[in-house]
């Protein structure tokens, strides 16, 4: 039985769906370990202006004289970066002919979750017709935001088409040098996403559809970036709600947001990465570096996200607020049960005048899991008036989890009012009790606790994902309550 | 309908109900009395499935199944109601959203579609109508900052959207004023049809002046010490649960 699970998952992480984000690349594979040859392997299968591979092997310097870093709540095994794989071939070839072959459990999941027939056999490394839905559907949306002069693309295709922006942007908000796993990203990242909003522009899609589909595919180390300019707004979906089985076990990606005067970007992101088996093994360890700048005055981004996979997260969706007026908001629900183990939390760095921020937090505990939220409030010397309020609060499952909170606060002038709550409950057994006699089983009566807990932040989502999310939320916590 | 033999029940070792036999007709109304700590709560319970208490000898048949052999779950599927004495909050879920979870649970499980959207509110506005809740209660999360009287009436609103076959009211009279508890039994009464029964626990007599019980049991000490008709809980509100315990003390001497 394990054997032949583990082949599915190579075989689920191997899928490939060719229609959406896509690098044009023939590929062949790196030899293990990490040497400057492979950086410049790397660069030149990509065909990378040279400024990349500049920034690339700066980076690779850089990262070279520091140590991994050990202040976060959470532990594991140490991690042999010569050993990993930094640049591998395309995924393998779909293996399976149709539904029936594949892994019945996984697809009772993906049936929980409502994904389309289509996108189950995606995911699910299944061959699809190359007349499926999806790919009409993405030329239209294509055309549709190149009437609007957005640029949504893969970074490997701006690399090529957009390299002023690039170069531009790039780093300008986690430079290289940020810590640990930003610059190994910065030295070896595979692709990623890009997307920019012109002047005015008010962009008339969700950027969401194609990340359900690209999600499977995406790379190790990942990088996105997106510019938002004067007085555009947009709002991005990352990640996936179905269940992402990879063997690749390190994930460290950067995000980076620049949102330019009276700029508006909302960034939503399910994570759902595989979270190992019971016992937590061969999860993704999951340490991603996520920030945002609200550059210009009356700018304003948000972080909604809502975390339930991965062995490991390790992750503070950050923004600094420098220009004047400037809005800074952190929605998340992070979910542990079993053995993972989440660090998580923001960062709001408050620089400008009358800056202000929101941060809401709700972590849930099942199992042996444990959960921490770790966050900053900063107010500078200048950030006159500046105001945040933050709330945490934690859920636990059972008695045998654990919920954590590392707020540090760091207020620098006299006006500024930073406020602080926090809570820690429990799912009552009278709670329970109450659902079972209405006739919802425990599963049912998990799910609609937690879903209520965390509606203040379900509800930050976009409409399609909340609906996703929520069902996650409910399978996430699935025997996590004896 | 239900039939309670000789039912023993303990918590940690101790015996809380002792011997106690009930049966319980379609189309009937029963009113339970008696003091506090006589078990009147953890008939209420068992019966309804709370893993909290240890049964110990006796058996509960509800429409001819061994109630034992099903989880509390199943039980509530079955159309058995428990309204709670003490109405749980559930923050950020609402009553609408409750109830149409619990009913297509329910429908889910006697072979049915779930209702839509519309259908759901229709019957909605139909109950609240009904019941008399004219506020938007459905939209409030579940007995979230709910006031007493509210959370009764909840817990009637409920019972008229699940349509049990078997309704057990855990001593929902107690602390309503007299509008509340007007509702309340208003509310019982509507609800009330040939194919269903009710068992109404309560303290106090002044519930049953509105709701009009076939039989009235006195339970004392874990056992039904008495039974008899409306009466017999006139009787009662008149001597006081002294004159139980004084005859009860005469019999065992």
């Amino acid at each position: 039985m394990a054997d032949k699970n583990d082949n599915i998952l190579e075989e689920v992480s191997g899928s490939e769906y060719k229609y959406g984000f896509y690098t044009d690349i023939e590929m062949d594979q790196a030899p293990p370990g990490l040497t400057e040859d492979t950086i410049r392997f790397i660069s030149a299968k990509k065909n990378e202006p040279g400024f990349m591979l500049a920034f690339r092997l700066k980076a690779f310097r850089h990262w070279k004289t520091l140590k991994e870093p050990d202040w976060a709540h959470v532990a594991y095994p140490p991690i042999n970066y010569q050993d990993l794989i930094y640049y591998s071939a395309p995924r393998k070839r779909p293996k399976y002919d149709n539904l029936d072959e594949v892994d019945p459990e996984l697809l009772e999941t993906f049936e929980k979750l409502g994904i389309p027939l289509d996108e189950q056999k995606m995911l699910a490394g299944v061959a699809v017709d190359a007349v499926m839905d999806s790919v009409s559907v993405g030329s239209t949306f294509k055309k549709t935001l190149a009437e609007h002069g957005v640029i949504f693309c893969s970074f490997s295709e701006a690399l090529q088409k957009h390299p002023d922006l690039i170069k531009k942007y790039m780093g300008s908000v986690v430079p290289y040098t940020d810590n640990y796993f930003a610059s190994l990203n910065s030295a070896v990242f595979s692709d990623g996403s890009f997307a920019y909003i012109p002047r005015g522009v008010r962009c008339p899609l969700e950027l969401s559809t194609y990340f359900r589909i690209n999600a499977a595919n995406t790379g190790q180390f990942e990088r996105t970036l997106i510019i938002a300019e004067e007085g555009s707004y947009v709002s991005y979906m990352e990640g996936c709600t179905a269940p992402i089985r990879d063997e690749n076990q390190l994930h460290a990606a950067i995000v980076e947001i620049i949102a330019h005067k009276d700029a508006e970007v909302k960034y939503s992101t399910v994570q759902n990465w595989w979270p190992g088996d019971k016992e937590g093994k061969g999860g993704v360890y999951n340490f991603v570096t996520k920030r945002g700048i609200c550059e210009g005055d009356n700018a304003k981004i948000s972080w909604t996200q809502v975390e339930t996979g991965s062995a490991i997260t390790w992750k503070y969706p950050s923004l600094i607020l420098k220009g004047n007026n400037t809005i800074g908001e952190f929605y998340s629900v992070a979910v542990t049960n079993n053995k993972q183990q989440a660090d998580t939390g923001t960062k709001m760095i408050h620089l400008g005048k009358n800056t202000r921020s929101t941060i809401i937090s709700k972590g849930i505990s099942g199992g042996q899991s444990n959960n921490s939220y770790r966050g900053l409030v900063k107010t500078g010397r200048k950030a006159e008036n500046a105001r945040n309020f933050s709330q945490c609060d934690s859920l636990l499952l059972g008695d045998q989890c654990g919920a954590h909170t590392f707020p540090y606060i760091d207020v620098g002038n006299r006006s500024s009012i930073v406020e602080h709550e926090a809570t820690t409950s429990k799912i009552s057994e009278d709670q329970l009790f109450y659902c079972l006699q209405r006739g919802i089983d425990m599963e049912g009566a998990i799910g609609l606790i937690v879903n209520g807990y965390a509606k203040d932040v379900l509800s930050k989502l976009p409409m399609e994902f909340a609906v996703e999310a929520q069902k996650l939320l409910s399978i996430s916590l699935e025997g996590s309550i004896g | 309908m239900l039939r309670v033999k000789n039912l023993t029940v303990s918590i940690h070792g101790k015996p809380i109900i002792k011997g106690l036999n009930l049966e319980v007709n379609e189309g009937e109304v029963h009113a339970i009395m008696g003091p506090n700590g006589s078990g009147k709560s953890t008939l209420a319970s068992v019966i309804a499935g709370h893993k909290m208490f240890d049964v110990d000898k006796g058996e509960i048949s509800y429409m001819g199944k061994n109630i034992f052999d099903m989880p509390a779950e199943t039980r509530a599927r079955e159309g058995i109601f428990l309204g709670f004495q003490y109405p749980v909050e559930i923050p950020g879920v609402s009553i609408a959203n409750f109830m149409r979870t619990a009913i297509n649970e329910k429908r889910k499980y006697l072979g049915l579609d779930p209702l839509t959207g519309a259908e759901f509110l229709k019957l909605m506005e139909e109950k609240k109508k009904m019941v008399e809740i004219h506020s938007k209660l459905a939209n409030r999360s579940v007995n979230e900052g709910f006031s007493g009287g509210e959370k009764k009436k909840n817990e009637i609103f409920q019972m008229a959207m699940l349509e049990p076959r078997l309704a057990i009211l855990d001593e929902t009279d107690s602390g309503l004023d007299i509008d509340a508890l007007k509702v309340v039994a208003n509310g019982v009464n509507k609800l009330r049809r040939k194919d269903n029964a009710t068992v109404l626990i309560t303290h106090y007599q002044r519930l049953l002046d509105y709701i009009v019980p076939d039989f009235v049991h006195i339970l004392y000490d874990g056992r039904i010490i008495k039974s008899g008709n409306k009466e017999l809980a006139m009787e009662l509100e008149e001597k006081g649960y002294d004159w139980i315990r004084k005859e009860t003390a005469t019999g065992a001497a």
